[in-house]
Parts: structure tokens; C-alpha cells; sequence
């Protein structure tokens, strides 16, 4: 049973700017949990991931999650939605805590430096009549943040036929913005854009992660299309400011 | 509300003079019924004393806002002054349910704002309210007097800045654990609309609104208020801030703290010295009641043991202190009936609670870290310490990484008392520590031993014996939550047929497919609801149970619309309706 493959090779440059060649993507098949057909997702190879990374990455996702006790437990690779069940509301709080304890030099600091509290944003895509939230700290990296964007929003997308223009793949294309790496839902490109603590929206990808992660207030999957007119990218507005 | 039953539409009707005069004496005698439970036995004796009751019943309760109609509701119970309303299933509070599902708060104060010109107080949980909902609140109601808000989101602060400068008559405004959204450019001053005349408040609680409130008018509000007994502020409240609140208002029983926290380099505020926060607070006599601590300052601390002799309920779970930092308030908190706290105190502070706090009768001890492989700080010798320490608990809430059977059997033994067990193993599936078994014994052993156990939360490497146990021995559970675990639909059959009292049943990630369902449907009429998401059902097995009870609305729900096509389903969610399926069901729920 299986789906259409990827056409065309795209170079990507999802690192930081002026750095090296892209690398190629390639097309991962991933079997989803069995209960819905696939998706077709991208596995992303970015110039600044670990082997590690990329092993995490082309493994497929969890099937069915509950076990058989008799067997050892898989060491989950995905965090479960809303497990353990603690409500964002505290989770984020504990998070602004964090950030504000700068002078806190005690044994709990460690802690804090290494705790995974909690960063949720909406996220919203053009022409979806539904806001999603996301804890951008169950993500590593870009990729991991891609592919969780595209699940949640191909099933929207696609409208069941798998033909050749169906699914869902990555094209690189020039606007008014300079080029912009975009993600191809049903022949339609789409761009992830964010809001930054400044209140302007930016490309995703432009800045290291965790530095993402800390100023990320919000995300939108807008129509590429529309992409004129952003901020400039986040390094030339460190730049600029000197 | 009652059990679901004929001729109800022909109780309206006037009955003969005669039995009008007994109808009245009925009703009389009613007033004195306070609880829901008594109300709703007496609701059946016979018609007469069904009209009585409904005439008479001043506080709606309304477990499930899908359960019944407003209109059906306000046709009933006509002189109704409270109404408590509760909407979404709880496994909303961790994103299980995708935004938009509904329970919105819109049709209900429409179709009260004619019909209860007299309602005081409203109470709400996982509800959307609108700030258009809160607006129209405000303005049809003249004796309102009490809006708690729990869980719920839609509104922001132009909406409770409507219910501030109209309702005149406001003695209590709780927001508990909302999530209050503003777009930026529309964040209003809400504290400012209270009226110099309002002066009744009693209570008001809005830890949750996440923007800077105006000092100057929350102080004057404050001043004014001579009722005031809970007040509980935001984290934008510095510490300095709170001592002048303190000052103004000697006479509250309950605080929350803000953010307990100086704002460094504040103009003209030097550095608080500890000792004199410390006689603000000594000057708080009447303080039984502390939570907040939003960003703890440690040297701050010590200026709270004035009050601790005097402390029923003490909430420290957004403080991330130590063992050592527990230990000299705990030491003296020896009235404390309930406390919450973050795992960082470690056993060892656990420990600390447990030598001192003989009256414990709730404890709730929070993660810090929330993730699958944190490390976890509090362990099973955490919990026995607490079990030999508080023989007296009656409600347990614990996350930890690592238990044994052997510790909550100790707990089943030394606190015979407990009504709620929630114990929360992080790591999905994790057995035993010391011997590797499945998590079976222990949970076993709470609902043998604790014979007033009524709420129950497993977790941890579950095997099927474990919903044997539950069905043989927990008798009284009423509201059970199930993750990770089980190994056929035995166990789903255990408890539907074990239970006869469960009422609320929430599962996730389990095996459990359409024969365990359907060996649920001689009591689902009797359940306010189930939850059941990344199981093993199909709608095969769904749309027999819809069948098989008309009176049961049976929810499928997808993340979106598409899903809903497909034979296996992911997300289910049933409960009891009089009033048919509901009408604002958005694409993503399709209701069989």
C-alpha cells in the first residue's frame, strides 16, 4: 500500500544564512497509526543536525501506543498529547518562573536550566476554521516542529486522492521576500510564519532553535502566495539595531 | 436533575384547588432541602411533589451542559437564583479536545436574561463565555452578586470590565485557572470600573489574568471594601504592592500572594525588609488560607510564619523551593488541612509534612518538571512517609517517576479514610521499581482497603487484574481515570459491569475496543459521561451503542472533519441527553 513518492529533489537552506550547500530532502513513507491511510511526510535533513538527530527522525512514528505489558515498554521517542496530564495554564507558568529567576544561583537552578517546562503557542492555518496549540518544547529542532505542522494540518488539506499533485512536499520559490523554503499542501504552497516577542512576524527557520523557541509567541501556516511584506529575517534585525 | 422520565410535559398543568393547599405546604416544607441528591429523591414521589420541588429549588446544578436544554431547565425549575453549569469533559484541560468542540455559555444566559429576573449567582466550569456573554450578564441580572468562572475561556478583560461597572450588587468575582485571552490592543482596565459605590465585595480572585492590573484603583477598591475576605492577585502584584494590600485590608481570611516577588530597581522602593512584611503579616490574624507565590523570593518566606498556627490551606505549588526551604514554615503549619506543593521538596520535605501536619486531609504534590523522563524528585518513599504521617488524608493527587506496589499498599492501610486517589507514574507503563510487576497489587489494595473511595486515577504498567480489583472491590467509585493501561476489553467489561455506582469514566491509550463498550450499555443512562480517545473502537461498535439508547448522544470526534470518515474511531465522548443531539456540533464531531 503504497503512496506516491516525492517528484522532484528541492535544495533546502533551513540553517543559519551564509552558511554551506543544502542538503537534499528525501521522502520518508511513514505509517501512521494504521487507522487512517498515510501521510507523506518530509524528513528534513538540516545542515546543523546530529546523527542522532536524523536516526530520532527516520523512525517510524509510535503505533499503537498501548503496549503489551508483557513486553518491556518502548522508550517513547514522541511525548504523548497531554501526558503526563498536567494543564498547560501551570506548565507555562512555571516556565515565565524560570526566566525570571535569573539571580537564583541555588541547586534549584540547575534544575530549571534543565527542566522542559512548557512553551504553548496557537498556531493557525489560512483557511482552517481551528486554532491548534503546540509545546514548541516537545520539539528538538525545525524538523521535528515540520513534520508535527504538516500531520496536523494534511488531513485538512488533502481531500483523499493520492494522485501525483496530492501530499504533501517542500519547494523552494522566490517572492517579494527573497527566496522562502515553503511547504506544498495539495499543489497549494504554504509558508510557516511566527510572531516574535516584538510583535513581528517572521520566517520560521531563520534563528537557532532554542533562540526561536524563547521569543515564538504564536505561529501561522499562511498561503505562500501571501508571504510579502514580512519582517526582515531575524538576523537583519539584530543587525539593523547594532 | 433526576432520572429520565414520561409525562413530564403534563407536571405543569394546575392541579385541583385541593391539592394546591398541600402542594403549598409541600413547598414549605421543601425550602429546607439543601442538597441536590435529597431534591432530586423527593422530585419522585408523585407529581404533586414534583411541581413542589421545582418551585422551590434555588440552586441548579447541571453536570453537563448538553445533558438538557436551557429552555428544558428554566421550564422546570422557575424560581431558580444559582445555576452551576459544567461543560467540557476534563480531558480538555490537556488539549484532548480540539478548540471549538463547544459547551459555550451563549444560549444559556440568553434564555435566562428573560426568564430569571432575580438570578444572584452563576458558576461555571470548562465553559466558553464571550465577553458579549459576560455583557449581557451584567446587564440583565440587577441582583447579581456572585460569577465564579473555572477552567473557561472566550472572554477577556473587556468582558469583566462590563461585569465590574454593572453589577452593582457584585459580592463575588472568582476567576479560577481561565485561560483570559486579549489581543494586545484590547486590554482594558477592568479593576478601574468597579464603581466608588461597590463596596460590598466579598471575594475576588483573579490570579489567572495574565496582564498588569492598575495598583492604584485595586488598592481604593480594596480600601473600600470592608467585606472583603479572599482576595487573590495576579503575579504582576509585586511584593510591595501586596504589603500595602495587606495594610488596607487586616481583616481577610484568604490571600493569594501575586507574585511574592520585589520588582528590583522599582522607583523609590527600597528593598522590603523580611521583618517588616513579617508584622504585615502577623497583623493578619484572621488569615487561615495562603497560595500564590507565583515567583517566590526565598528570603521573603520566612515573613509568612505568623500566620502558619493559624493555616488550614496552604498552596505552594508554583514555588519552586526545597526540602530546607519547606522545612521551618511546615514545622509550624500544624492546623493545615490541605496543601499543595511541587515536587522539589523531595521526599525529604515530604517527610517534613508528614511530622508535622497530622490533620492533612487533602495533599496534591505537582511536578515540576511535567516530562515522561524528568528526573521526579518525590518517589515511594515520599508517599509512605505521608501515609505514616497523616492517617487522617482523605484526598491524594501525587506525580512521581517511580512507586512501588509495597507503597501504596502502605497507603491503603494507614489512611483507610481516602475518598480520592490520583496517583500519576510519569513514565507511561512503568512497573513496579523494586520488582518489575505490573502496578496491579497496589492500586488493588487502595480500592480494598479504602472503603470510601469514590475518585480513582491509575496509572503505570497495568495489566487487566487491576480493573478486576476495581470492579470486585470499589464499590463507591463513582469517577474513575484510566491511561496506558490494560490488556483487552476485559477490563472496560470489569467496570462497566463491576461499578454500579460510576458515573465519569475517562480513558485514554488503552486497549479496549467494541466489546467492552457494549458490555457498558445496561448502565451508560446512568453515567453523566464517557470518554474514550486512541482506543480500539470502530464505529461499528459506536453506532450500536447509539442505537441501542436513544437517549444517549454518541460523539465521534476527529481533529478534523476528514477524520470522521474513516472506520476506526479515535476519540469518543457519550453521555445522557434528554433533549436529543446537540445543535452546534462543529465539522470535526460527528455525533452517531
Amino acid at each position: 500500500m503504497a503512496s506516491g513518492l516525492m517528484l522532484e529533489e528541492t535544495e533546502l537552506r533551513l540553517g543559519l544564512p551564509g552558511g554551506g550547500a543544502g542538503e537534499l530532502a528525501e521522502v520518508a513513507v511513514i505509517r501512521s497509526s494504521g487507522k487512517r491511510g498515510f501521510l507523506e511526510t518530509i524528513d528534513l535533513k538540516l545542515k546543523l543536525q546530529t546523527p542522532a538527530e536524523s536516526k530520532e527522525s527516520e523512525s517510524t512514528e509510535q503505533g499503537n501506543k498501548a503496549t503489551d505489558p508483557h513486553e518491556k515498554p518502548p522508550a517513547p521517542k514522541e511525548q504523548a498529547v497531554g501526558w503526563p496530564p498536567v494543564r498547560s495554564f501551570r506548565k507555562n507558568i512555571l516556565n515565565v518562573q524560570q526566566q525570571s529567576e535569573s539571580k537564583n544561583k541555588e541547586e534549584q537552578s540547575d534544575k530549571a536550566a534543565a527542566a522542559a517546562a512548557a512553551a504553548f503557542v496557537k498556531v493557525s492555518m489560512d483557511g482552517a476554521p481551528y486554532l491548534r496549540k503546540v509545546d514548541l518544547k516537545t520539539y528538538k529542532s525545525y524538523q521535528e516542529l515540520s513534520t508535527a505542522l504538516q500531520k496536523m494540518f494534511s488531513s485538512f488539506a488533502t481531500s483523499g486522492n493520492y494522485g501525483s499533485e496530492q501530499g504533501v512536499s517542500v519547494r523552494d520559490f522566490m517572492n517579494g521576500a527573497g527566496k522562502v523554503t515553503a511547504l506544498v499542501i495539495n499543489g497549494s504552497e504554504y509558508v510557516t510564519t511566527y510572531e516574535d516577542k516584538d510583535g513581528d512576524w517572521m520566517l520560521v527557520g531563520d534563528v537557532p532553535w532554542e533562540m526561536f523557541v524563547d521569543s515564538c509567541k504564536r505561529l501561522r501556516v499562511m498561503k505562500g502566495s501571501e508571504v510579502v511584506g514580512l519582517a526582515p529575517t531575524a538576523m537583519e534585525k539584530r543587525k539593523n539595531r547594532g | 436533575m433526576g432520572r429520565v422520565r414520561g409525562g413530564e410535559e403534563r407536571a405543569d398543568q394546575p392541579p385541583p384547588f385541593s391539592d394546591q393547599v398541600l402542594e403549598n405546604v409541600i413547598e414549605n416544607v421543601l425550602e429546607f432541602l439543601e442538597y441536590r441528591r435529597d431534591r432530586n429523591a423527593a422530585s419522585l414521589v408523585c407529581r404533586s411533589w414534583y411541581r413542589a420541588e421545582a418551585q422551590t429549588r434555588r440552586e441548579v446544578f447541571i453536570g453537563n451542559c448538553y445533558a438538557v436544554s436551557p429552555a428544558r431547565a428554566i421550564t422546570r425549575f422557575r424560581a431558580a437564583r444559582a445555576l452551576v453549569l459544567k461543560g467540557r469533559p476534563r480531558f480538555a484541560d490537556f488539549n484532548l479536545v480540539p478548540p471549538g468542540w463547544g459547551a459555550r455559555f451563549s444560549p444559556w444566559v440568553a434564555a435566562m436574561a428573560p426568564a430569571y429576573p432575580w438570578l444572584e449567582r452563576v458558576c461555571l466550569k470548562r465553559m466558553t463565555v464571550s465577553d458579549a456573554d459576560l455583557a449581557l450578564l451584567a446587564r440583565s441580572f440587577p441582583s447579581f452578586r456572585d460569577l465564579t468562572l473555572i477552567c473557561c475561556d472566550g472572554f477577556g478583560t473587556p468582558g469583566l470590565a462590563t461585569i465590574a461597572e454593572l453589577c452593582r450588587n457584585l459580592r463575588v468575582l472568582d476567576l479560577i485557572e481561565n485561560d483570559v485571552e486579549d489581543e494586545d490592543e484590547q486590554v482594558a482596565d477592568w479593576i478601574s470600573k468597579f464603581p466608588e459605590a461597590t463596596a460590598c465585595l466579598e471575594s475576588l480572585s483573579f490570579e489567572c489574568v495574565n496582564c498588569p492590573v492598575n495598583f492604584a484603583a485595586l488598592e481604593a477598591l480594596v480600601v473600600r471594601s470592608r467585606s472583603l475576605r479572599r482576595l487573590r492577585v495576579n503575579q504582576h502584584v509585586s511584593i510591595h504592592q501586596l504589603r500595602r494590600l495587606m495594610e488596607r485590608a487586616p481583616q481577610l481570611t484568604q490571600l493569594g500572594t501575586g507574585s511574592f516577588h520585589s520588582v528590583p530597581g522599582a522607583a523609590g522602593a527600597p528593598d522590603l525588609d523580611v521583618a517588616d512584611l513579617e508584622s504585615t503579616y502577623a497583623a493578619s490574624k484572621s488569615l487561615v488560607c495562603l497560595s500564590g507565590f507565583r515567583m517566590l523570593e526565598h528570603e521573603y518566606l520566612p515573613a509568612i510564619f505568623p500566620v502558619c498556627a493559624n493555616l488550614v490551606s496552604l498552596n505552594l505549588s508554583y514555588a519552586m523551593i526545597t526540602a530546607e526551604q519547606l522545612k521551618p514554615v511546615i514545622f509550624q503549619c500544624h492546623n493545615l488541612h490541605t496543601f499543595w506543593v511541587l515536587d522539589t521538596i523531595g521526599d525529604d520535605g515530604l517527610q517534613a509534612v508528614a511530622k508535622s501536619c497530622k490533620n492533612l486531609s487533602e495533599l496534591r504534590v505537582f511536578p515540576f518538571d511535567a516530562s515522561e523522563d524528568s528526573e521526579g524528585s518525590v518517589s515511594d518513599s515520599g508517599l509512605v512517609a505521608i501515609s505514616e504521617g497523616c492517617p487522617k488524608l482523605r484526598s491524594i493527587l501525587y506525580f512521581c517517576q517511580r512507586m512501588t506496589n509495597a507503597a501504596v499498599m502502605a497507603m491503603s492501610k494507614n489512611c483507610p479514610d481516602l475518598v480520592v486517589f490520583r496517583l500519576c507514574i510519569m513514565g507511561r507503563c512503568r512497573p513496579d521499581q523494586i520488582t518489575g510487576e505490573p502496578m496491579d497489587e497496589g492500586f488493588g489494595a487502595i480500592v480494598m482497603n479504602c472503603k470510601k473511595l469514590t475518585r480513582l486515577a491509575v496509572s503505570g504498567l497495568l495489566t487487566d487484574r487491576v480493573f478486576e480489583y476495581i470492579a470486585n472491590h470499589g464499590k463507591s467509585v463513582r469517577t474513575l481515570s484510566v491511561a496506558f493501561a490494560g490488556n483487552t476489553d476485559l477490563s472496560l467489561k470489569y467496570i462497566l459491569e463491576g461499578c454500579p455506582n460510576l458515573q465519569k469514566l475517562e480513558i485514554r491509550d488503552s486497549p479496549f475496543g467494541d466489546a467492552g463498550l457494549l458490555s457498558g450499555i445496561h448502565h451508560f443512562y446512568n453515567m453523566r459521561f464517557v470518554w474514550m480517545s486512541a482506543c480500539k473502537l470502530s464505529s461499528a461498535g459506536c453506532k450500536e451503542v447509539a442505537r441501542s439508547l436513544p437517549h444517549l448522544v454518541v460523539e465521534v470526534i476527529g481533529e478534523w472533519s476528514q477524520d470522521l470518515d474513516t472506520d476506526a474511531v479515535e476519540k469518543l465522548y457519550l453521555y445522557r441527553s434528554l433533549d436529543g443531539p446537540r445543535e452546534d456540533a462543529p465539522p470535526f464531531v460527528k455525533i452517531l
